[in-house]
């Protein structure tokens, strides 16, 4: 639960982004796929969504069991919400507001995404 | 706007809250709750031995009342009522005002009054603190009985098994369930739980729980003594009437609050609902009827008093530690005139009984024990009066088949209740089908929440799903998800003519929207099938295991399990495997493949633990892939003394002919070097015993959770034979089955079963078989060890790595230690 509360206590609320964290270069970052990032102490899942020209930023650990595997998930939509599907119990997660989609999990911490320059950049509340 | 306090946060209590809200109905709501944590579900309970935890088994979180605007005070006892002032008072002695008050106190087990019950090991069934403390007491002793062979005492023997004890039953009445069961059907329960390890004594009164401090053993009324440890009483329920009894509601004189049809109390601003109430001398205790009294108490709180509480069925079917146990309506056959028919099949461990009407013309109730497939049509038979055959007798002789079982609930009416925990009926769900606009079973669950209670009922909304979308001329079609409007069958051919190669060209052309997890790996699954070419070309496409070469473990961890062949190793290979397992630090076991699966690897070892297994001559064994894993062998003729022929050395030839095909589902095979067949061929997709003469061949076998044994292709055929056939075999399945389909149900579903399949690979009725033999020899000649290349590849090895701007490793990765090695820690700990 502690780890829940850390990771949520990122995420910024009414867009106030406090940091833009320079994490990697775009290009390093596998095509309609994820990678993890690590920030400060925590781990952030981050999707190069090739498909529809969208990155997407949330949490890495799934709520469900509490494992650390978001960002090895494979990505799709489901009519046009973007979603990422858990590795191991294939629980389906928006990308867009971190919304549990097939299940009554929490919700993933989301954060916003942008590519400068051919870097990643990813906003933090702190 | 109006105030509601409700007294009582179990199921029904939530349950009211959570209908209130749906209506919404603009009312303040405040629940008073007793235990710990908010609402969780009771019936469930027992699965918190299997794993689930208290978190897992919540009716909902604390957070979504708040999200409803819903105040919830827990661990609060409601101790007075003062109905003129309209107030209540709780244990701390906080007062609050309401204008209703509803009481969802539930019931608490009742424990008789004899001698010895207050002595340390004797417990309920009913909390999860009760859980905890079985658990705890449970972990010091080895032997343990339940009081109570009822529903609930068996659930309960079923948890002390899991724990792991000797477990008795000790029941008062001559036989199990005595409220569900006759004495045929008990016979049959107590077959199989014997064959658990429980111990059941019927007839058995129970005079002193006796000890000295803590529990010893149970002394009964015909003075026999049975040593235990630890007691669970289980003897029925008591209704927690308690607060309303003092406040001067009207109580029955068991115990429960009395209630109209309204579910009024004496008090009209009072409401009573669940297992406190008592309706019609009655009290309920499961779930369902206490949902249909939430209902209908919200109705009338939002002005709608058109629905009334006019009794319910009891009927009930369970699975009891694995049997199938159905009993519905007249289940005991106490109508007066009513026939009874019976069925029993002592071998198999099946009872039916049905009981029909004197004039023979409706069926009133019944019993299932060992198979109760029939149990949710005679239900609705009963509660829909619905004629009978002309042979009643048939109902329950004649072996029904699916598609009886299907037609069956085309002619149920549109009254008929499907789902009993949310009360759904048929009517409920073709509405959404034909009016609606749903297609799928999902999108049913969520409009009617249908199955999303004990899951019963899924099977029969899936036929009514099924049935109405073709009465809507709708064809079924099984397309692979919603990107992709064709079956996997389809998509092979598409593929394969227009040469597509990559995932983006087949959704290009062929798909919308951006993919799922289900069309990518399928679609990953098909090209691998179709061209062989390294599946980490796409890697974001496949599952985790096969984006990582390797099976994902609990915590995050991978496994690696080298190739070796038929089950065959030097002892060199022995020592360069624990040789480098020790190095990584890897947990080893021997798998039931007869291989060796080292788990525990974290995802930038693997590149480096391969390099090493690599140099020591090992491959791939595709542990990860839907693809060929392993061929067992038994030591064949080169040992053993009756062995008639090699079968190591086929094993080894088969294993490295297919290895790395990929297919729908996983595939292995086995080959016994005779007739008493130690490598258990005939559980494999596709099995060989050798005969004097040569191989036998068989097929469409399967273990894990529906064995299925193979069917006999061919006898006494030479090894050139065998292989030609197999190929032929193979590559018909790979083209022709639905995706994560093993070969034991494509046969299943095959149109023509055995008969056809042999005429398509043996006689070549389709003309295929040079094609087919054709397509898997290219595969074969495309052959690669996929963990080669990785190790080979730089860009491909920079890919496993847990952090992308990081060189460090997942530091949330914890471990313990058990006999010596490491295993990751319990995920319900985190
Ligand atoms: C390691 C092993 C257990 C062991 O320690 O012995 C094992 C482990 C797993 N089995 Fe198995 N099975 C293992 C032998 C078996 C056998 C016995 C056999 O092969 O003779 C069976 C029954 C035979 C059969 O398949 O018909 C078996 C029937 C299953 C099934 C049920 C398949 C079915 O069609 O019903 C699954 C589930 C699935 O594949 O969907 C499964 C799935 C799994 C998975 C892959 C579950 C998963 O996705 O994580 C486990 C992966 C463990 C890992 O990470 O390595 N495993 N599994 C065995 C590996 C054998 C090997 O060397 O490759
Ligand atoms: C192990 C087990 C298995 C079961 N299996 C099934 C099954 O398969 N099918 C089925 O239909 N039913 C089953 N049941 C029965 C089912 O759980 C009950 O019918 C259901 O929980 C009743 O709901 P309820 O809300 O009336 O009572 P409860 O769930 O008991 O809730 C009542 C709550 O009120 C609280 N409370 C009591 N008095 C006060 C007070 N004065 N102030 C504040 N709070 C108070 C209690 O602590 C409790 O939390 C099972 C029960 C158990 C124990
Ligand atoms: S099947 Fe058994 S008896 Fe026959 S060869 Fe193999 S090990 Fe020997
Ligand atoms: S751990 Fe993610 S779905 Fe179970």
């Amino acid at each position: 639960m502690e780890i829940l509360n850390d990771i949520r206590s990122l995420a910024t609320v009414d867009n106030d982004i406090k940091v833009w964290f320079k994490a990697a270069r775009a290009s390093d970052f596998p095509e309609n796929g994820g990678a993890c990032v690590k920030y400060k102490d925590q781990q952030i899942a981050v999707f190069n969504f090739a498909r529809r020209s969208e990155w997407y930023a949330c949490q890495n650990l799934c709520p469900h069991k509490m494992q650390m595997v978001l960002s090895r998930g494979i990505i799709g939509s489901v009519s046009e919400e973007p979603k990422v599907a858990c590795p191991f119990h294939k629980k389906t997660f928006s990308l867009r507001n971190g919304e549990c989609l097939n299940a009554t999990e929490e919700k993933l911490a989301v954060f916003p995404v942008k590519i400068e320059d051919g870097f990643v950049y990813i906003g933090f509340a702190r | 706007m109006k105030r509601i306090i409700v007294v009582g946060n179990g199921m029904v209590g939530y349950k009211f809250c959570e209908k209130l809200r749906k209506q919404s109905v603009a009312a303040e709501v405040i629940v008073y709750g007793e235990e710990p944590r908010p609402a969780y579900d009771r019936v469930h309970l027992s699965s918190y031995f299997s794993g689930k935890t208290a978190e897992d088994l919540l009716m909902a979180p604390a957070s979504w009342y708040a999200e409803h605007n819903i105040v919830l005070h827990l661990g609060e006892l409601v101790t007075e009522i003062n109905r003129d002032a309209k107030t209540i008072r709780t244990h701390t002695g906080k007062t609050d005002h309401y204008d209703y008050l509803v009481l969802a106190t539930g019931s608490s087990p009742f424990v008789p009054a004899i001698e010895g019950v207050e002595r340390d090991g004797v417990f309920v069934y009913r909390t999860i603190e009760d859980l905890n403390q079985i658990i705890d007491y449970g972990k010091k002793i080895k032997c343990a009985a339940v009081m109570g062979g009822g529903l609930l005492g068996l659930e309960a023997g079923k948890a002390l098994i899991d724990l792991g004890l000797q477990t008795h039953v000790v029941e008062f009445a001559s036989r199990l369930m005595p409220r569900q069961l006759d004495e045929a059907g008990s016979n049959i329960l107590l077959h199989k739980l014997s064959q658990l390890g429980i111990t059941v004594h019927l007839n058995k009164s129970t005079k002193r729980i006796a000890g000295n401090g803590k529990l010893e053993g149970l002394e009964f009324a015909d003075a026999s003594f049975l040593p235990v440890e630890m007691l669970v009483i289980s003897a029925g329920i008591r209704p927690r009437d308690e607060v309303a009894k003092a406040s001067g509601l009207e109580v029955h004189a068991r115990g429960g609050v009395l209630v109209n049809d309204f579910l009024q109390t004496s008090d009209e601003n009072i409401f009573a609902i669940g297992e406190v109430a008592v309706h019609s001398n009655m009290v309920y205790g499961l779930v369902a009827p206490g949902y249909e009294m939430a209902d209908i108490v919200v109705r009338q709180i939002a002005g709608d008093f058109s629905k009334l509480f006019q009794g319910f069925d009891m009927s009930t079917k369970l699975k009891l530690m694995g049997v199938d146990v159905g009993s519905f309506g007249d289940a005991l056959g106490e109508t007066p005139g009513s026939i009874p028919i019976a069925f029993q099949d002592k071998h198999n461990g099946v009872y039916k009984r049905i009981n029909i009407s004197a004039d023979g013309k409706l069926l009133l109730g019944g019993i299932l024990v060992g198979d109760a497939s029939q149990y949710n049509l005679f239900h609705q038979m009963v509660m829909n009066r619905m004629a009978l055959p002309a042979q009643p007798e048939s109902l329950i002789i004649g072996a029904p088949g699916k598609g009886e079982e299907g037609a069956g609930v085309k002619s149920l009416p549109d009254s008929a209740q499907i789902c009993a925990c949310e009360n759904i009926t048929k009517g409920d769900l073709v509405l959404q089908i034909t009016e609606k606009g749903v297609k799928t079973l999902d999108d049913l669950k969520k409009s009617t929440k249908a199955c999303t209670g004990c899951g019963g009922c899924t099977p029969m909304v899936n036929d009514i799903l099924k049935l109405t979308l073709e009465s809507m001329g709708v064809t079924v079609k099984k397309s692979l998800c919603e990107h992709f409007d064709f079956t996997r069958q389809e998509l092979y051919d598409i593929i394969k003519v227009k040469g597509l190669k990559s995932y983006e060209d087949v959704l290009e052309q062929h798909g919308k929207g951006h993919g799922c997890e289900v069309c990518q790996p399928a679609v990953a699954s098909l090209l691998a099938s179709i061209w062989n070419e390294p599946i980490l070309n796409q890697s974001t496409i496949q599952d985790t295991n096969d984006r990582f070469l390797a099976n994902i473990q609990r915590g995050g961890t991978y496994s690696v399990v080298p190739r070796i062949a038929g089950g065959e190793i030097t002892p060199e290979k022995l020592i360069a495997i624990g040789r480098i397992a020790k190095a990584y630090g890897l947990y080893t076991k021997i798998t039931g493949g007869q291989r060796i699966d080292m788990f525990g690897a974290r995802v930038e070892q693997l590149p480096e633990i391969w390099e090493e297994l690599i140099a020591e001559g090992f491959e791939s064994g595709h542990a990860y892939g839907k693809a060929l894993r392993t061929i067992k062998s038994c030591v064949g003729s080169t040992w053993c003394r009756f062995g008639v022929q090699d079968s190591v050395a086929f094993a080894i030839f088969i294993e490295d002919r297919y290895k790395g095909l990929r297919a729908p589902h996983k595939l292995k095979g086995a080959v016994s070097g005779c007739i008493r067949e130690c490598a258990e061929a005939q559980s494999k997709d596709f099995g060989i015993i050798a005969t004097e003469k040569g191989w036998n061949l068989y097929v469409c076998g399967n273990g894990g959770s529906r064995p299925q044994h193979a069917k006999l292709l061919v006898t006494d055929v030479d090894t050139d034979t065998c292989v030609k056939l197999i190929d032929r075999f193979l590559m018909f399945y790979i083209k022709t089955a639905d995706p994560l389909t093993r070969t034991a149900t494509w046969l299943n579903k095959m149109e023509g079963g055995l008969e056809y399949l042999y005429d398509v690979v043996v006689n070549d009725s389709l003309g295929i078989g040079e094609e087919l033999e054709k397509d898997m020899q290219a595969l074969i000649a495309n052959y690669h060890c996929e963990w080669k290349k990785v190790v080979e590849d730089p860009a491909q090895r920079a890919q496993f790595k847990h952090f992308i701007n990081d060189d460090s490793s997942d530091s949330t990765l914890s471990f313990v230690e058990m006999r010596g090695q490491k295993f990751p820690e319990d995920w319900n700990k985190k």
